[in-house]
């Protein structure tokens, strides 16, 4: 990625800290998610890979460093300006957080209702819907409540939520975890579809090897609550070092 | 020391919930009054919460009528005075049993309900996603559901309380031969506005008691299952309590400013 490196990050994370309690997760991170990429970010279950992506959607406040995302300082912003902002971030929630009262299509029209003036079309809402549906394979879900549907379809219907607006930067948190190899390799698959379909740049969050393999163009392991090594899939997993030996060791 | 210490923390911990909570009902007021207004959802709220409680306080206040009048025959019969039955049921359950009854069996129902809704809702993060979509949650899932229960409750409570005179006056028709035409000509003659209106704006803050409370559980609730009943337990239990001291409060402000 040292062509990426010569252009500006589309997210720029700076010295990030984060506690609770004396639980001092974040001790300045450092992270730069550059156009067009996909960025991994692996550490232990419990390092504070979730803090630091909700830090970033300003579901969390960071005690201090500074979070950048299209040069905008999301930290001095307003309740507005956020919420214009995260038009552009699509978030993948780990439990996919779909809303259980609501049917698969309802989910889905959730975000173009509340900004129908991203969407200029407003009338062609079903035509959204669809589309986005057909992108993650479950046109014909669309009438279908959450709880109907398998762990696997509930993540790609996330997805499609995701992408409705589509967004230029995508977060993923956890994407495969609590699903089985086979459903696991078909999320990872599309998020690479999507990612070659829409060029978004994608942040994703993960302890799952497979998947940082398969996805990654540039890898971050966060360790203690700071950068502990970065590169890419093939530098890290050849390393030497044991502490960064131990992720990659089945 | 080692006695004590336990009594200070809960007391603490029972005072920072009510400021807690104190909080939580400013900020309601603050998101209320400020656009973008969530009609839709307020009016879907409304629905859901009317036509859902209808038939449990209908059954309620049917029976509450009727066996407050079976109840109260004989006793006022050895008195010789059953021709005040009329007025004494119907004074007895608006100004005091019916919203009191129908507001306890609301809290069972909605405010248990909101808990747990909002509790899960919390637990699988699809709070956060709906925030992270760009909508304020506080506004679209806390105001409208306050605002719901504060404007239902009302109505509720005088629908049961009619279906509870219709009861009474069946075991007065079939019992005492009374028609039903002279016993609500002495339920009106009895009611008065003093009697309504107090009743009625103290249905209002029952309303929104049960709306507060089920929210501020649900919406802080803690991560698990276990959560999720504990607030929707909670949500039930101090909404109870606080509906009595609401109606303390009330009895004893309508005594105050109102000569009976």
């Amino acid at each position: 990625m040292d062509s990426a490196k010569n252009i500006k990050p589309v997210l720029e994370l700076k010295n990030l800290h984060k506690s609770f309690g004396d639980n001092h997760v974040l001790k300045g991170f450092n992270l730069k998610l550059y156009d067009g990429e996909n960025l991994v970010v692996m550490g232990k279950s419990g390092s504070g890979k979730s803090v630091m992506v909700k830090c970033l959607v300003g579901l969390l406040q960071p005690d201090s460093g500074s979070i950048k995302i299209k040069d905008q300082d999301i930290t001095a912003m307003g309740q507005k300006e956020l919420d214009v902002l995260r038009t552009e971030i699509g978030f993948l929630f780990q439990g996919s957080a779909l809303y259980d009262s609501m049917t698969v299509r309802e989910n889905l029209e959730f975000p173009l209702r509340r900004h129908k003036d991203k969407i200029q079309n407003f009338q062609d809402t079903e035509t959204l819907v669809k589309e986005a549906l057909e992108n993650v394979g479950l046109a014909n879900a669309i009438d279908l409540m959450p709880s109907e549907l398998s762990g696997g379809m509930q993540r790609r219907v996330a997805l499609a939520r995701a992408l409705i607006l589509k967004p230029q930067i995508i977060m993923y948190d956890e994407p495969t975890t609590g699903l089985d190899p086979i459903t696991a390799k078909e999320i990872i698959q599309l998020m690479r579809t999507i990612q070659l379909k829409y060029h978004t740049s994608s942040l994703i969050i993960t302890h799952d090897v497979d998947c940082a393999r398969v996805i990654s163009n540039r890898m971050i392991l966060l360790v203690d609550g700071i950068n502990y090594a970065e590169g890419t899939f093939a530098e890290l997993s050849n390393s030497k070092d044991p502490q960064i030996q131990a992720f990659f060791k089945n | 020391m080692n006695i004590a210490n336990p009594i200070l923390i809960r007391t603490k911990s029972f005072f920072a919930e009510i400021g807690d909570m104190a909080f939580f009902a400013a900020r309601f007021f603050r998101e209320a009054f400020t656009s973008p207004f969530e009609f839709k959802e307020l009016l879907r709220q409304c629905y859901n919460m009317g036509n859902r409680s209808f038939f449990l306080v209908g059954v309620t206040g049917f029976i509450l009528g009727l066996v407050f009048t079976l109840q109260s025959r004989p006793t006022l019969m050895q008195f010789g005075a059953q021709s005040w039955m009329p007025s004494m049921v119907s004074i007895s359950i608006v100004r005091e049993i019916g919203p009191v009854i129908i507001a306890l069996i609301c809290a069972g129902r909605i405010g248990s309900g909101i808990g747990a809704e909002l509790g899960s809702m919390r637990v699988t993060e699809q709070i956060d996603a709906m925030e992270v979509s760009g909508t304020n949650p506080f506004k679209y899932l806390v105001v409208t559901r306050i605002a719901a229960t504060t404007l239902m409750l009302p109505l509720l409570i005088i629908m049961g309380d009619a279906v509870a005179l219709f009861g009474s006056a069946i075991v007065e028709n079939l019992k005492g031969e009374v028609s039903y035409m002279l016993y609500f000509n002495q339920v009106f003659n009895a009611l008065s506005f003093s009697d309504i209106i107090p009743a009625t704006i103290k249905s209002f803050f029952f309303g929104f008691a049960i709306g507060l409370v089920g929210c501020y559980k649900g919406y802080n609730c803690s991560t698990g299952t276990v959560g999720v009943g504990e607030a929707s337990n909670a949500a039930v239990v101090y909404t109870s309590m606080l509906l009595f001291v609401i109606d303390f409060i009330a009895v004893f402000v309508t005594d105050i400013f109102i000569e009976v």
